[in-house]
């Protein structure tokens, strides 16, 4: 467990990560503090998912520190492996739910693995995880490719959520959602979240989600966290790609309520004036 | 931190209506075997009570499992009045959350075992008329694609075809001269060991060069290269209907019988005749160099029984089958991939089928035919 005062579940220090050439990920440092959602911004292609897929495991890191709960995930033992791997879920970009089992058996699959339940409560529990991640029983004896992609990525989470993980990684939670089901899908995740007591790494470009339920955020650029604190701290940064990004035209602050550039050109003024006009 | 979970009625049990009882030590995932027991000891033990009273300040930890194996507790006592005492604050939410869950149990489909026989047996009996449809349709489709290119001729994908034709037909050399030179040799060497018997060791000769010409070589090579190109067409173009691909081509105002199919078909329709004279050649190869080696027949002797055994028209019987088996594998390829649904599974499926129905669909071409070449005395 971690010692008292230093309450980061995962801890990355010093990570480099590279394929072949220039490394994506260069003497990167990063930690997730228990109980809160961290999200992670980045320019396309800046290797956000490369460090989420290190952390759990799946891309191979040439330098640096993982450590989750204190124990050096790479460097671990297989059993503390597996026994650190039971502890979290993931969800993927796509879901990854498996295409040939019932969504029911999706959720079912990490648990029946993991643990000896009688068929009574494998069933019972798999349909609290739905309905918990708000779907209904109908849902249960489809298959993957007859679900719409907001039901997708809720039974991904449900499947996630199986076996009560400490820690939940999520791939970009809202895209290729609708605004509304994007918010439902952000309100979902802050429920479970405080029900659970989860700690969420999300790796995220919804800027919405980053207002409405990120604790912190950690921008990513150059192969390094440039800088990770709460949405407050990051409008103040001064990095030009934080900026562009929190204050750009498409953000909140900058599309609505901040002041305009000193010298913004016609299309923007206008552009500014129609985002304006939708948000109030 | 893993202590026992436990659960069990405090020594004055109910009183008034009301169940007390009293829970310990860590009620998660791990242990949610041993607590779904404990739970039905309690239900079986009291029934339907009015209200219960449950202590839980000594349960270290709660998950979604023990929250909901707690539900199950209540609803089986009857759902009266619950009290639960001294949980920690965070897990109260859990605990409500929980009630909310399970309502309405997933309908499940039930059949008897008969009905659902004689259903497969229907379903099956219709899919295969289905096929055969959908393998004419295919058909008539590549002959209309083919009609379009020859009347537009700039419009023919020629280089994919060219492509195609390099990995179903240049590619495939190497292996089925292997399998064919092996296959004369295992017939030669049969023929000899029995004909022997009676003395015929000659019409070894006879017996190689028509089977070979006439039917083995063709057919060899047909299954092999079902089974080497018709699958990877199948997961080729499955894969490209699974991401929409096919669709997206459709949009573009390109149909993808032109733009995929009808290279991939033709390449077949050259592959598959091309192969089965290479392979009949390493076969007759392969029968000879048995003759010599086991039979001790020189290899001047078996060339001029060959002669005098088989004429052209053996080799074009063989031949003239194979570009049609070509259409039958690249028809069938096309049609198991179209029907590819969403699922990786399904991808499977239909690859498997593309290379058994094509098989299937092959011979029974070749049967046809050998009744055909006989009546017209061929």
């Amino acid at each position: 467990m971690a010692e008292p005062g230093n309450d980061a579940v995962i801890r990355v220090r010093d990570l480099v990560v590279g394929f072949g050439g220039a490394p994506v990920l260069d003497r990167l440092s990063l930690d997730v503090l228990r109980g809160e959602i961290l999200g992670f911004v980045g320019a396309s292609g800046a290797g956000k998912s490369v460090l989420m897929r290190t952390v759990i495991g799946l891309v191979p890191k040439s330098e640096g520190l993982i450590e989750v709960d204190g124990v050096d995930f790479g460097a671990a033992p297989l059993a503390a492996r597996r026994r650190i791997e039971r502890r979290w879920g993931i969800l993927f970009q796509h879901g990854a739910l498996f295409s040939s089992l019932t969504v029911l058996q999706n959720v079912q699959f990490p648990i029946r693995e993991y643990l000896r339940l009688s068929q009574r409560l494998l069933d019972e529990v798999a349909l609290a995880k739905l309905e918990m991640v708000g779907l209904t029983a109908d849902v249960c004896h489809k298959y993957p490719s007859e679900l719409s992609g907001g039901m997708i990525k809720r039974v991904a989470l449900a499947r996630a959520l199986a076996l009560d993980p400490d820690i939940v990684f999520l791939d970009e939670p809202t895209s290729g959602l609708d605004p509304i089901g994007a918010g439902d899908f952000d309100d979902l995740i802050r429920t479970l979240q405080r029900t659970l007591g989860l700690t969420v790494f999300m790796v995220t470009h919804d800027l919405d989600s980053l207002h409405t339920v990120c604790d912190r955020v950690a921008v990513l650029a150059d192969g390094k966290v440039i800088t990770a604190g709460p949405i407050p701290i990051l409008l103040a940064s001064e990095h030009p790609w934080v900026k562009s990004y929190f204050r750009g035209k498409r953000s909140r602050v900058g599309g609505a309520r901040a002041a305009p550039e000193p010298e913004p050109n016609t299309v923007s003024r206008i552009s500014d004036k129609i985002m304006r006009h939708q948000v109030s | 931190m893993n202590g026992e979970p436990l659960l069990e009625a405090e020594s004055h049990g109910v009183v008034g209506g009301r169940l007390a009882l009293f829970a310990a030590g860590t009620w998660t995932a791990e242990r949610a075997g041993e607590l779904e027991r404990l739970i039905e000891r309690v239900i079986a033990g009291h029934g339907r009570v009015d209200g219960i009273d449950i202590d839980m300040q000594r349960v270290e930890r709660l998950d979604t499992f023990g929250a909901w194996l707690l539900e199950r507790l209540f609803r089986g006592l009857g759902g009266g009045d619950t009290r639960i005492i001294g949980l920690a604050e965070r897990y109260r939410a859990l605990v409500l959350q929980a009630r909310d869950v399970n309502h309405t149990r997933p309908a499940q489909a039930h059949v008897s075992s008969l009905t659902a026989a004689l259903d497969l047996v229907g379903r099956t009996v219709v899919h295969i008329g289905h096929d055969i449809v959908a393998v004419i349709g295919m058909i008539g489709a590549l002959t209309a694609a083919l009609g379009r290119a020859v009347a537009h001729p700039s419009t023919f994908r020629f280089t994919s075809m060219v492509h195609q034709m390099d990995r179903v037909a240049w590619r495939a050399v190497p292996i089925i001269l292997l399998i064919t030179f092996l296959i004369g040799g295992i017939l030669a060497q049969q023929g000899l060991f029995h004909f022997r018997q009676f003395g015929a060791d000659v019409y070894v000769v006879d017996m190689v060069g028509i089977l070979v010409l006439r039917e083995v070589g063709v057919l060899m090579v047909a299954v092999m290269v079902a089974g080497r190109s018709g699958s990877s067409y199948t997961a080729e173009i499955g894969s490209m209907k699974m991401r929409e691909e096919i669709d997206a081509l459709r949009t573009m105002g390109f149909d993808p019988v032109d733009v995929l199919l009808l290279p991939r078909v033709l390449a077949l329709i050259f592959a598959v005749p091309c192969l089965t004279f290479l392979g009949s050649m390493a076969a007759l190869y392969g029968g000879g160099l048995m003759c010599w080696l086991y039979g001790g027949m020189s290899p001047e002797v078996y060339m001029s029984r060959m002669r005098e055994a088989i004429d052209l028209l053996d080799l074009a019987v063989g031949l003239i089958k194979a570009p049609f088996m070509g259409l039958i594998i690249g028809a069938v390829a096309s049609v198991q991939g179209l029907a590819v649904q969403g699922s990786a599974e399904s991808l499977g499926i239909k690859t498997t089928d593309a290379v058994v129905k094509s098989i299937f669909l092959v011979i029974l071409f070749d049967g046809v035919l050998a009744m055909f070449y006989a009546a017209i005395g061929m």
